[in-house]
């Protein structure tokens, strides 16, 4: 029995499963109904139908977790209209807020981005065994909790949609820090979510966002050396990236984009100029932290109003904020401090960044600032 | 699917209530129950009321209290029916406790 659904199945893990389920349905039923005329047949037949009920319940989720190709192989190798479009369904389902934050990660490399586990777990550090078990956790969740594989209806959908841009900005960000296959995996995925869910103007706008970094991702290491803005080599950045970066946040802002990533995406658009319209900028960021109401990003600003021409009113914007541990927060505050001349305090902020600083070549650069005073 | 809303708050949140903040969360309450996804539950009474019973090695021991001594307790319980775990969440999420206090929403491991 276990061999003709074996061979039905082409699993024999389904075909245990499928004769177990046979004989619990006969276990119930026979006591009562009587045994069938073809006992055997009667097994076989309900395994089948059974096991057929179960891949299809499962495969509404769980295989395409595991199968789903990248679109361009979708292409090539099956009829549009044979298998429909369920990516947006399954975006969602990763990025469901249920799910743990470094699983809606894993979930959405493995399912969407087509990575392998090894490839993921290399990508956060973690062994493959963790990784795996990460997933399969997920997914026993996913199955368990009846998480839906569905696109959020309208009132959900903003939030949902918000979890889930969050989710390909922090894989963006992972390979910004070096791993530069996941930045563009994270470009790939917003541009999948830009053509599913073309009216949303965040969609683009985060797009633009990873876009216009990524078109400047050669000229930010001289070696392992952060090279600032300003003294970027503007020939090795992207053209072509810059471009299409550019579009997408024309689009975003067509749409009526102002969310965040949409001002982000501009902030980004405008330091990339050849004159940086630095009043624009700080106006952008006042914006920015009305929104998102982040200390970070009030420093940010402070860097433009400062690059507008007022370090003095960036500083006493800097030192209202609560951001002691930051090393950024130092080194911007030596910066200006040095602007204004005051270059004991100057060396004072530096030498608090150099404490904080935890990687080879932010100490470098702070050493190198230090030296300049 | 059916999932256990299991509501978790603060000892004594009850008796800070005004009489109209506890007329509009009673509202509430009556509201969900109405609801024809609403399959049963019950509130508990305080935790001081709990005793927790072990059996080890063949004898039964009791200990005066909760389980898990925590700042939030279990308060009450609700079974509901719902169509996949957001229709629970959002279930979840207009039960009052869910504003001061906490709803874990878990499903039934066997499905009735």
């Amino acid at each position: 029995m276990l061999a003709s659904l074996a061979g039905f199945l082409g699993d024999l893990d389904r075909a245990e499963e499928a004769a177990q389920d046979a004989f619990a349905v006969a276990a119930a039923r026979w006591p009562a109904d009587g045994v069938p005329d073809h006992p055997r047949a009667w097994l076989v037949t309900t395994a089948r139908n059974r096991a057929i009920d179960r891949i299809r319940r499962e495969r509404t989720l769980a295989e395409k977790i595991h199968l789903l190709p990248a679109p361009e192989a979708t292409m090539d190798e099956v009829d549009d209209t044979v298998i429909k479009d369920e990516r947006l369904e399954l975006i969602f389902t990763c990025c469901h807020p249920a799910l743990a934050l470094e699983a809606q990660v894993a979930l959405t490399l493995r399912a969407l981005g087509g990575l392998e586990t090894a490839e993921i777990a290399r990508a956060f550090l973690v062994s493959e065994e963790t990784m795996k078990r990460r997933l399969t956790r997920a997914k026993a969740k996913i199955r368990a909790a009846s998480i839906p594989f569905a696109v959020p209806d309208e009132r959900l959908l903003p939030d949902r949609l918000d979890a889930v841009l969050a989710i390909i900005y922090l894989i963006y960000n992972e390979g910004y820090s070096g791993r530069v296959d996941l930045g563009a995996e994270a470009i790939r995925l917003g541009r999948v979510l830009a053509g599913l869910l073309a009216g949303r103007p965040e969609v683009h706008g985060l797009l633009a966002l990873m876009l216009i970094h990524q078109a400047r991702q050669r000229a930010r290491f001289d070696g392992d050396d952060l090279v600032l803005l300003a003294d970027q080599d503007r020939s090795l950045w992207d053209g072509a990236l810059l471009a299409a970066g550019r579009a997408a946040l024309d689009r975003a802002v067509e749409l009526g984009g102002d969310g965040p990533y949409v001002l982000q995406a501009a902030i980004a658009s405008l330091q990339t100029r050849e004159r940086v319209d630095w009043p624009r900028v700080a106006g952008l960021y006042r914006r920015l932290v009305e929104l998102t109401g982040s200390s970070v990003v009030e420093l940010n600003g402070a860097v433009a109003v400062a690059e507008a021409g007022d370090p003095a009113a960036a500083l006493r914007a800097v030192d209202r904020l609560d951001l002691d541990d930051y090393l950024y927060f130092h080194s911007t505050r030596g910066e200006l401090l040095r602007r204004l001349g005051r270059d004991d305090e100057a060396a004072a902020a530096y030498r608090r960044a150099l404490g904080l600083a935890t990687t080879t070549p932010e100490r470098r650069f702070l050493t190198r600032r230090l030296e300049e005073l | 699917m059916q999932y256990a809303l299991m509501i978790y708050t603060e000892a004594g949140h009850d008796t800070e209530l005004s009489e109209d903040e506890r007329i509009a969360e009673k509202a509430e309450y009556e509201t969900l129950r109405d609801d024809r996804r609403f399959l049963g539950g019950t509130r508990l009474q305080p935790a001081e009321t709990a005793t927790s019973v072990r059996v080890a090695g063949g004898r039964t021991l009791l200990t005066d209290g909760p389980f898990a001594d925590t700042k939030e307790v279990l308060g009450g319980i609700c079974l509901v029916e719902a169509a996949n775990l957001d229709e629970a969440l959002e279930l979840a999420a207009s039960i009052p406790a869910a504003r001061h206090g906490v709803v874990e929403v878990r499903p039934l491991a066997e499905q009735r």
